[in-house]
């Protein structure tokens, strides 16, 4: 289409004013985004220079919640509690002197307290917080928080605290949590950086130690602005952590609450098995030391006090202590004899008291002799010679292989600080050991478990489980992580005869149930509940010819750390293994007397599923047990119970 | 006076046609381009490879694209619009489609080696088209109502399909880039003033309803228009963006931290630092001189642009290069006015700054349309 001049030359003109108009317009613009640009980079830098310098971006750890350990039922053995505390951190509080001054009128503190907090402070790092309270009361913990604006560089915050809630019940077997010192991070390689936060909690000793990594979860994190006053201004971000899981372990906290009562003030330990599966339904160790103290930060004179008492709080004697198991060990000689073919079980050896071998008298218990001895009536008498017999007639290298194959010598793995091996003595071991050759005076001593032989009260639990049961118990602590139950083991069979294994079992049956037996006086007269056990008492030391010479004859007249131990394992029921029990007393005596009963009463209470009743005890003892159980300060165990102070 | 009214013989022919080209906007663009490959290597954190490499080689292509285009005699231009508009709304359509199949926003069609997004492409074309209906229309015809009643819905077909996407800073320069072009043809002004009336008014009015019993959105909808207006009340999502984009360009100061020392940008407070974000980074570290300079390119490429179409004859030719340089200008001022505060953030680049390929080609092809605008105009 053709267009007229006239027509160009208004198109012309209208294009050129629109677009000068435009072009007003655009420059308009483009002088007011200068204007704006001149008024933020000129007149405004100073303020947002100030701004930019000041900002930052900090990555803040938080510290993931320590999981919980249940007992069996469900009940909170180790949990969380609320903590208000407050920390310093030096780069922000100018004058840290002035700054804690100020503090100590609001939270009471000791000169060396004030004295030991600045020393940490000007340890650490100048941006490392320094705790300067920990478990504050809530008005403490408020009155520093109304003050913070007077107290630069303090922060009150609220963090979650280990809490045992059963205080000593559990105290060996968990163990407890402590602050990181620089000592454990030196031993780690890579140590997770939530490691570094200040006062976080990991495990020092014992399951909270060995199962560190499931309980403690993963570190979230958070991302703030922080200021140049180093305040934070806000978060930005924030990834939540992860609970650390949640540990069902094999005990049962009433049963524990019990056997700890019932050792009572003794230096003393006790093992409850379950032998079907191998759960550790109680394990203690006497006397019992408060893991909460430890999580607080033990005082000085606390922790002497512990470190110094002669029962010796701080061993767990259950899986660290060994001890020569005397007549405990009496079930691995025999089987060893039986299995080996050399003996069986209407083999009788004489005993009038003693044996002469390589000219020198090894003594019976019963110096009058037992006469002619069966191997059932060697184990229901304790008779010393028996062994004897046996043990030069079928050598160390069997009774020391059968002692391994029972649980005796060898580690058992469980998630305790320190598990021992204990010895299973045989003639490489002391060719090794002490560069001597066997003698067969060795083997006798070994014979009735005295002499080389070391086992630990977990060990001798574990062997009467196998003899139970004819099978290779293996202990468990952990019933399930995070409600996914550990898988139920199968135990392979041990490949010990029946007949054997039933000559043992009868011997035991015997120690308990028959006229003579050695602990008689503790048996179980409910039937259902009949129980099978073995004593031993094992020498720390021979009395020496200087004390006889003083008129001291009665182990009871040596001063206490001279003392026997007395030992004791058995199971019941007879007829269907369910509890295996091992409980020794440190320098208590003998066995029959004194752990016999203590391994009978928390035997009673795992199968009773509570405190014993009366009944399953002989009349004579029944008032006697009724007084002891009323004296005993017991915690009633609820399911499900979790404690008010502990949170979930 | 239309290209049929003038002497196709008059306009230059083979090398001869080098020499018409435009060689200040082509150093102006290139000195933009320029600073942009600075920025992008100070924000990579003086790493070349990881934005500054790419977005060199897609400028040097680009550059040659821009000049071969230059050569295309101005009347093919004109002769593909209609096609060349069609084309490009099937594949907005195209594009929603798939986006919907995909169940999310989807602007990009993915064509083997190069992701096309037509949504930019529309940019050019609409401009394009426009320009050729002004140029066919009656000078008479121009501000009658059913003649710009054609332009309104050649505008609105593709920004209601790029809302739809949802893209709404690309739909506002669709409808504004249009608007310009129909401003430059010369349409009524009181049209415009009636549409920025009407809009005002139901803004208004809208705002006016809240709290009122004849309440025109729902109280979610107001809050997002809260936001929307005042970031500074969603303190964790755009709102903190904007401050930090904010003190980023105001530290700059006069002249700025220098080269690669810029710390806001370095400690990663702009998520969008590559791309929408870029100017702050160049206002922190060259400070007000820096940012000033770039400014006063932008403003130089607009003059040189508004003077080779208000010297052009050629009404189709004048409109184009009107068009392209005023969605240039809506790119630089929105993108500008957003990072200082001025504007409501909404996702538009800096052009020849920001990092992104399809964005900076398709504009150095507009840029050639505009050469060929400037190479074959009457003599």
């Amino acid at each position: 289409m053709r267009k007229s001049p006239k027509d160009i030359v208004d198109s012309a003109r209208i294009i050129s004013r629109r677009g000068i108009m435009l072009g007003v317009i655009q420059a308009a613009v483009i002088g007011t985004l200068g204007l704006r640009l001149r008024s933020m980079q000129i007149e405004h830098a100073d303020e947002f220079r100030l701004l930019s310098d000041g900002n930052s971006i900090k990555i803040r750890l938080l510290p993931p919640v320590r999981g919980l350990i249940h007992d069996r039922n469900g009940i909170v053995i180790a949990g969380n509690e609320q903590n208000y505390r407050a920390t310093i951190t030096r780069e922000l509080a100018g004058d840290v002197d002035r700054v804690i001054a100020k503090l100590r009128h609001l939270v009471p503190m000791s000169d060396d307290e004030a004295a030991e907090i600045l020393e940490n402070i000007a340890k650490r790092s100048a941006i490392t917080p320094v705790s300067i309270g920990d478990h504050l009361s809530w008005t403490e913990f408020s009155s520093i928080a109304v003050n913070a604006p007077a107290l630069p560089g303090v922060q009150p915050e609220s963090v979650l605290s280990r809490v045992y809630p059963r205080n000593g019940d559990f105290s060996h077997v968990l163990g407890y949590v402590g602050r990181v010192s620089d000592y454990d991070l030196s031993k780690m390689e890579n140590p997770d950086p939530v490691l570094m936060l200040p006062e976080f909690q990991f495990g020092k000793v014992g399951a909270e130690n060995k199962l560190e990594g499931i309980l403690r979860g993963k570190a979230g994190t958070r991302k703030v602005e922080v200021n140049a006053a180093g305040r934070e201004m806000r978060e930005l971000s924030r990834q939540e952590g992860q609970q650390g899981a949640t540990l069902q372990m094999t005990l049962d906290a009433g049963l524990q609450n019990y056997a700890v009562q019932r050792l009572g003030e003794e230096s003393a330990a006790a093992v409850v098995i379950d032998v079907t599966n191998g759960d550790i339904m109680a394990i203690a160790s006497n006397p019992v030391f408060d893991p909460n103290l430890f999580v607080r930060g033990i005082s000085g004179p606390d922790y002497r006090a512990l470190m110094e008492h002669d029962h010796r709080p701080l061993a767990d004697k259950t899986v660290q202590g060994v001890y020569p198991p005397g007549s405990t060990f009496k079930m691995v000689t025999l089987l060893a004899g039986l299995e080996s073919g050399i003996i069986n079980e209407g083999t009788r050896y004489y005993c009038n008291g003693a044996l002469e071998v390589a000219g020198r008298k090894f003594h019976c218990w019963s110096r009058g002799g037992h006469g002619s001895v069966s191997a059932v009536e060697s184990l229901m008498k304790s008779c010393d010679v028996y062994y004897y017999e046996v043990a030069r007639a079928v050598g160390i290298d069997r009774i020391a292989e059968m002692a391994r194959r029972l649980g005796i010598g060898i580690e058992h793995d469980l998630p305790m600080s320190a598990v021992a091996t204990g010895i299973a003595p045989d003639r490489a071991w002391k060719q090794e050991r002490y560069d001597q050759p066997w003698v067969v005076g060795d083997s006798l001593n070994a014979s009735i478990g005295q002499g080389f032989v070391l086992a630990s009260p977990l060990q001798l639990a574990v062997m009467t489980a196998r003899v139970a049961t004819g099978r290779e118990v293996k202990p468990r602590l952990v019933r399930a992580i995070d409600g996914v139950p550990e898988p139920t083991p199968e135990f392979a069979d041990l490949g010990l005869s029946d007949r054997n294994l039933r000559a043992a079992r009868r011997g035991m049956d015997a120690v308990m149930n028959a006229t003579g037996g050695t602990a008689a006086r503790s048996r179980i007269v409910t039937e259902e509940w009949r129980m099978a056990g073995k004593t031993g008492t094992s020498q720390v030391r021979n009395i020496t010819a200087a004390e006889r010479a003083r008129g001291v004859t009665r182990n009871d007249q040596l001063p206490w750390n001279r003392r026997d131990h007395a030992l004791f394992v058995c199971y019941a029921p007879y007829d269907n293994p369910k509890y295996a029990v091992s409980v020794i007393v440190e320098h208590g005596g003998g066995g029959s007397a004194v752990a016999a009963p203590v391994a009978r009463d928390i035997l009673l209470y795992a199968l009773s599923g509570g405190v014993p009743p009366l009944s399953a005890y002989p009349d004579s003892q029944r008032s006697q047990i009724e007084e002891m159980h009323r004296n005993m300060r017991l915690i009633t165990p609820v399911a499900g119970n979790s404690s008010g102070r502990t949170r979930a | 006076m239309s290209y049929l009214d003038y002497k196709v013989a008059d306009t230059p022919r083979g090398i001869r046609k080098i020499l018409s080209l435009n060689w200040p906007l082509v150093f102006l663009l290139a000195a933009v381009a320029s600073a942009g490959f600075l920025m992008l290597y100070s924000v990579a954190g003086g790493n070349i490879d990881t934005w500054a490499r790419p977005q060199m080689e897609r400028f040097a292509i680009g550059m040659v694209l821009m000049i071969g285009l230059g050569f295309v005699p101005i009347w093919f231009w004109r002769g593909i619009s209609v096609g060349a508009y069609i084309v490009c709304v099937l594949l907005l359509v195209a594009v929603d489609v798939i986006g919907h199949v995909g169940m999310g926003a989807q602007r990009w069609l993915d064509l083997g080696p190069i992701k096309l997004q037509p949504s930019e492409l529309m940019k050019i074309s609409l401009v394009l088209l426009l320009a050729a209906y002004y140029d066919w229309l009656d000078l008479s015809k121009v501000s009658r109502p059913l003649w710009v009643l054609i332009p309104v819905i050649l505008i609105l077909i593709p920004t209601a399909l790029v809302l739809q996407q949802p893209d709404l800073g690309t739909s506002l320069l669709l409808l504004m880039g249009g608007a310009i072009v129909m401003f430059a043809a010369g349409v009524s002004l009181w049209y415009f003033a009636a549409v920025i009336g009407a809009g005002v008014g139901l803004v208004w009015t809208v705002l006016e309803s809240r709290g009122q019993s004849w309440q025109l959105l729902h109280d979610y909808q107001f809050r997002r228009i809260d936001t929307f207006l005042d970031p500074s009340q969603d303190p964790l999502g755009a709102g903190y963006n904007i401050t930090q984009a904010q003190i980023a360009l105001g530290s700059g100061g006069w002249s700025g931290r220098g080269f690669m020392q810029g710390t806001q940008s370095r400690l990663n407070f702009l998520p969008e630092k590559q791309t929408d974000f870029i100017f702050t980074t160049l206002a922190e570290e060259f400070g007000f001189i820096g940012a000033g300079s770039l400014l006063a390119l932008y403003a130089l490429i607009i003059g040189f642009c508004l003077y080779s179409a208000l010297t052009n004859r050629d009404r189709f030719a004048s409109l184009l290069t009107i068009g392209i340089a005023g969605t240039f200008f809506l790119f630089f001022s929105i993108n500008m006015g957003m990072v200082m505060g001025l504007l409501p953030v909404v996702g538009v680049p800096l052009p020849l700054v920001s990092y992104g390929g399809t964005a900076m080609m398709i504009l150095l092809m507009a840029f050639g349309m505009v050469q060929s605008a400037h190479v074959h105009r009457p003599r």
